[in-house]
C-alpha cells in the first residue's frame, strides 16, 4: 500500500482549537498555552515518514502525545491541522463511510488493556474484524477457520473456545495480536500493547513479534514509554515530548547520537550491551583472499590502526586472522591459510554483551559476519568498551549494515 | 373548584379526554376487547387445574436454568404449590398472564426507548423528565383517562402497569449500554464496525447484565401495581386484597398478599440469577 507519510500533523484540544493554532510555531509552551487559552497541545507540527514493511516506534512518556498521534493515523482522533497519507490516499478526505472500510480493510488495532470482547470466546474475538465483511454464514465459518489458524500461531491453540477472562493477561493480548493480524491488513497499530504485561511475558511477546515481521511484513506502528523496548523492536524510533518528535532515527543513531538533551537523559540508563549490536559498531576489515600475495597483504595492513587481516575463502567466508608478525615472520612459500589463526566471530545482530565473552577467547579482533559466514566488519576489545560507555565518538558505519 | 384558575389546564385536559372520547371511544373499544381476548386465552390455559403441576415444574426448571442451583428450583416449586394450596392458583395466575403481558409490552417499549437514549443526547434529554413524570406521577391520575378510553378491565390494567413499569427498563438499558468499556468500542470502530454491529454486537450484549437488572425492577415495579390495578377492575390477587379490605376479612387479604409476596420472590430470584450469569460471562479480568 506504500509509505505512511504524516505532514505538520497538529492537534490542539479545546473550545476554539483553530483560532490558537498560528501561536503553535511562536513556541509557545504547552503549559503556558492552557493557561492563558484553556488549550491543550496533543500533537505539534509533526511530520514523519513510515516505510511499508517496516516496523516504526513512537517513544514517549505519558502526555508526550504518542497514543494520540497513533490514534490520528486512523482517525480515531481528527488532526487539527496537517496531512496523513497511505501511499496515495488522503485519509483525511475520506467521508465517514470510506472512513470506515479503510479502518476494516487496511488497519489494525492492538490496545494496551487489551480491549477484547468479553462476550465472545477467543475464536469469535480473532474473527472479529474478518466477520464484519461476512454476509453469509458460510463466509463467518471460514474467516472462524481463518482466525483459528491465527490462533495457533500465537500459541494459544486449543483455547478457541475459552472467553477472555478465562486467560492470562498475556494470553489476552495474544487474542488481540491473533485479532488484529488475521484482518490481513497491512498497517498494525499497536498502542502499548506490552506495557500491561508483567517483564517476563512482555520479553517473550516482543520475542513473537519480531519472530511474527520477520516472516510477515507488515507495516506496524508500535508506541511504547519503554526505551529498551522501542530499541529491540524498532526498525526506526520518533522519540516524542510535549507533543512534538525530539528525535527521529534508527535505534544505534539515537543510541550514539542522541540530538537533544531530552533524548541523552532518556537513553543514559539504557543497556547498551543489550543493544547495541556488533554490526552497529563494527569497523571495516580488512579481508584477503587465499590466492593473495603476502607482500600485498602487508602493504594493505600499512598504517591500520588494527593491523589484521582476516583471510577468507572464495566465497567470502571466514578462514581465520592475520597479523603483521606473524605475515613478517612467515618462511618463504607458506601459505596464508597455513598462517592463519583462529579467530571468534560473531553475525552482525549480535548483542555487544554477547559479543565481549568472545574477546576473552582470542588477542584478535572479533571478526563480524552476515547471515552467509562472509566477514563484513571487526570488533576489537576496547572498540566494544568504549561503545558501552556512554559517551562515545560516532562511530564509522559498516557499509551496508 | 368552578372557579377559573389563571391556566386552566384541567379544564383543557377534561376537553381533550372527552374530545378523545367521542372520536375514537368505539375503536379503542375494539382494540381493548381484541388485546382481552387475547390475554384471556393466555389466562385461561394458566387457570387451568391441570395446568398447576406444569407450571410449578416449568418454574422450577427455569430457576434452575438460572442459577444452576437446586435449592432455588425447590424453592420456586415450593412456592407454588403453597400458593395452590392456599388455592389461589387461579388469581395468582390471573396476576401472572396480566404481568406476563405488561412485561412483554414493557420490554417491547422500553427496550428500543433506552437504547435510542443512549444514541443520542438529544433523546435522552427529552425522555429524562417524561420518565420522571412516568414514575412519580401517582397512577390513579392516569388511570381515569384510560379507563375512560378503554373501560374497566385487562387492558386498562396493562396499560397502567405498563407506564408504571417501564421507567426502570428504559434508564437501566440506557445507563447499560453507556457503561460499556470505552476501550471495547474504541476497539470495535478501529476494526471499521458500522453503528448497527457496535449496537447489536457489542453494546446491547455487553449491557444485558443491567438490562436484566432493568427487567427485575420493571417486574417488581408492575407487582406492585397489581392491587392498584384491581380498582380498576383487573382480576387476581390484587382483587382478593381487595375483598379483604372491603369485606373487612384480615385473612383473606393477608393470604392473597402473601401469594403476591412469593409470586415477587420467585420472580426476582430467577431473573436476579440470570442477571448475574450474564455478568460473570462478561467480566473483564486483567
Amino acid at each position: 500500500m506504500g509509505d505512511i507519510v504524516l505532514r505538520n500533523v497538529t492537534k490542539v484540544y479545546g473550545p476554539a482549537a483553530a483560532s490558537v493554532l498560528g501561536e503553535l510555531p511562536t513556541g509557545v509552551t504547552k503549559e503556558a498555552l492552557l493557561a492563558r487559552t484553556g488549550h491543550t497541545i496533543g500533537v505539534r507540527d509533526v511530520s514523519l515518514a513510515i516505510e511499508a514493511g517496516t516496523c516504526f516506534v513512537v517513544m514517549g512518556l505519558s502526555g508526550s502525545g504518542k497514543s494520540t498521534l497513533l490514534r490520528h493515523l486512523n482517525r480515531l482522533i481528527e488532526p487539527s491541522a496537517g496531512e496523513i497519507l497511505f501511499g496515495d490516499v488522503d485519509i483525511l478526505r475520506l467521508d465517514a463511510e470510506a472512513l470506515r472500510q479503510f479502518r476494516r480493510d487496511r488497519t489494525s488495532m492492538v490496545f494496551q488493556r487489551f480491549a477484547l470482547f468479553p462476550h465472545r470466546t477467543v475464536l469469535e474475538n480473532a474473527a472479529y474484524g474478518l466477520n464484519l465483511r461476512a454476509r453469509s454464514r458460510a463466509e463467518r465459518d471460514a474467516n472462524l477457520a481463518k482466525a483459528e489458524r491465527w490462533i495457533e500461531r500465537v500459541g494459544l491453540a486449543g483455547y478457541a473456545a475459552q472467553y477472555p477472562s478465562q486467560l492470562s493477561g498475556g494470553m489476552q493480548q495474544r487474542v488481540g495480536l491473533a485479532r488484529a493480524l488475521a484482518t490481513g491488513a497491512e498497517v498494525m497499530l499497536m498502542d502499548e500493547p506490552f506495557s500491561a504485561l508483567d517483564p517476563l511475558i512482555r520479553r517473550e511477546m516482543q520475542d513473537q513479534l519480531l519472530q511474527l515481521q520477520k516472516e510477515l511484513r507488515r507495516t506496524i506502528v508500535f508506541i511504547t514509554h519503554d526505551l529498551d523496548e522501542a530499541l529491540r523492536l524498532g526498525d526506526r524510533i520518533a522519540i516524542m515530548n510535549g507533543g512534538a518528535i525530539e528525535q527521529l532515527g534508527r535505534p544505534d543513531e539515537i543510541l550514539q547520537r542522541p540530538a537533544t538533551e531530552y533524548v541523552a537523559r532518556f537513553i543514559e540508563d539504557v543497556n547498551r550491551g543489550r543493544l547495541l549490536t556488533a554490526g552497529a559498531v563494527g569497523l571495516e576489515a580488512v579481508v584477503v583472499r587465499e590466492s593473495d600475495a603476502t607482500d600485498a597483504v602487508l602493504a594493505r595492513l600499512h598504517g591500520q590502526p588494527v593491523p589484521v587481516a582476516y583471510l577468507a575463502d572464495a566465497e567470502g567466508r571466514l578462514i581465520g586472522v592475520l597479523t603483521q608478525s606473524t605475515l613478517r615472520g612467515a618462511a618463504f612459500g607458506s601459505t596464508l591459510r597455513a598462517l592463519a589463526r583462529p579467530v571468534p566471530s560473531a553475525p552482525r545482530s549480535t548483542a555487544l554483551e554477547r559479543v565481549l565473552p568472545l574477546t576473552l577467547e582470542s588477542d584478535f579482533p572479533v571478526a563480524i559476519v552476515d547471515d552467509g559466514g562472509r566477514v563484513v566488519g571487526m570488533l576489537p576489545k576496547d572498540r566494544i568498551i568504549a561503545s558501552l560507555a556512554a559517551a562515545i565518538a560516532p562511530p564509522a558505519r559498516l557499509p551496508g549494515a | 373548584m368552578l372557579e377559573a384558575s389563571l391556566i386552566p389546564l384541567a379544564e383543557w385536559i377534561d376537553r381533550l379526554v372527552d374530545w378523545l372520547v367521542v372520536h375514537y371511544g368505539d375503536r379503542l373499544g375494539e382494540i381493548n376487547s381484541w388485546i382481552v381476548h387475547k390475554i384471556g386465552f393466555f389466562e385461561r390455559f394458566l387457570s387451568q387445574s391441570i395446568a398447576w403441576p406444569l407450571m410449578m415444574l416449568a418454574f422450577a426448571a427455569l430457576a434452575y436454568h438460572a442459577s444452576r442451583s437446586p435449592r432455588l428450583a425447590a424453592g420456586a416449586a415450593a412456592a407454588f404449590a403453597l400458593i395452590w394450596a392456599l388455592d389461589l392458583w387461579t388469581p395468582t395466575m390471573q396476576t401472572l398472564s396480566l404481568m406476563s403481558v405488561s412485561l412483554v409490552v414493557t420490554v417491547a417499549i422500553g427496550l428500543p426507548l433506552g437504547v435510542l437514549m443512549s444514541q443520542s443526547g438529544g433523546v435522552r434529554a427529552l425522555m429524562m423528565p417524561v420518565l420522571d413524570f412516568m414514575q412519580t406521577m401517582p397512577s390513579f391520575v392516569y388511570l381515569i383517562p384510560v379507563v375512560m378510553l378503554f373501560g374497566l378491565g385487562t387492558f386498562a390494567g396493562v396499560l397502567a402497569t405498563t407506564i408504571y413499569a417501564a421507567p426502570p427498563l428504559v434508564r437501566l438499558t440506557d445507563l447499560g449500554i453507556r457503561l460499556v468499556d470505552k476501550e471495547v468500542i474504541e476497539a470495535a470502530t478501529a476494526f471499521g464496525a458500522t453503528r448497527r454491529q457496535k449496537l447489536f454486537g457489542v453494546q446491547i450484549p455487553l449491557a444485558l447484565p443491567n438490562i436484566m437488572a432493568g427487567v427485575n425492577q420493571s417486574i417488581m415495579m408492575a407487582l406492585a401495581m397489581v392491587v392498584i390495578a384491581s380498582m380498576i377492575g383487573v382480576r387476581g390477587l390484587g382483587q382478593e386484597v381487595l375483598y379483604g379490605l372491603q369485606r373487612q376479612e384480615p385473612g383473606t387479604g393477608f393470604v392473597a398478599g402473601l401469594a403476591i409476596v412469593l409470586l415477587a420472590i420467585v420472580l426476582d430470584r430467577i431473573t436476579q440469577a440470570y442477571g448475574r450469569r450474564l455478568a460473570a460471562q462478561r467480566q473483564i479480568a486483567h
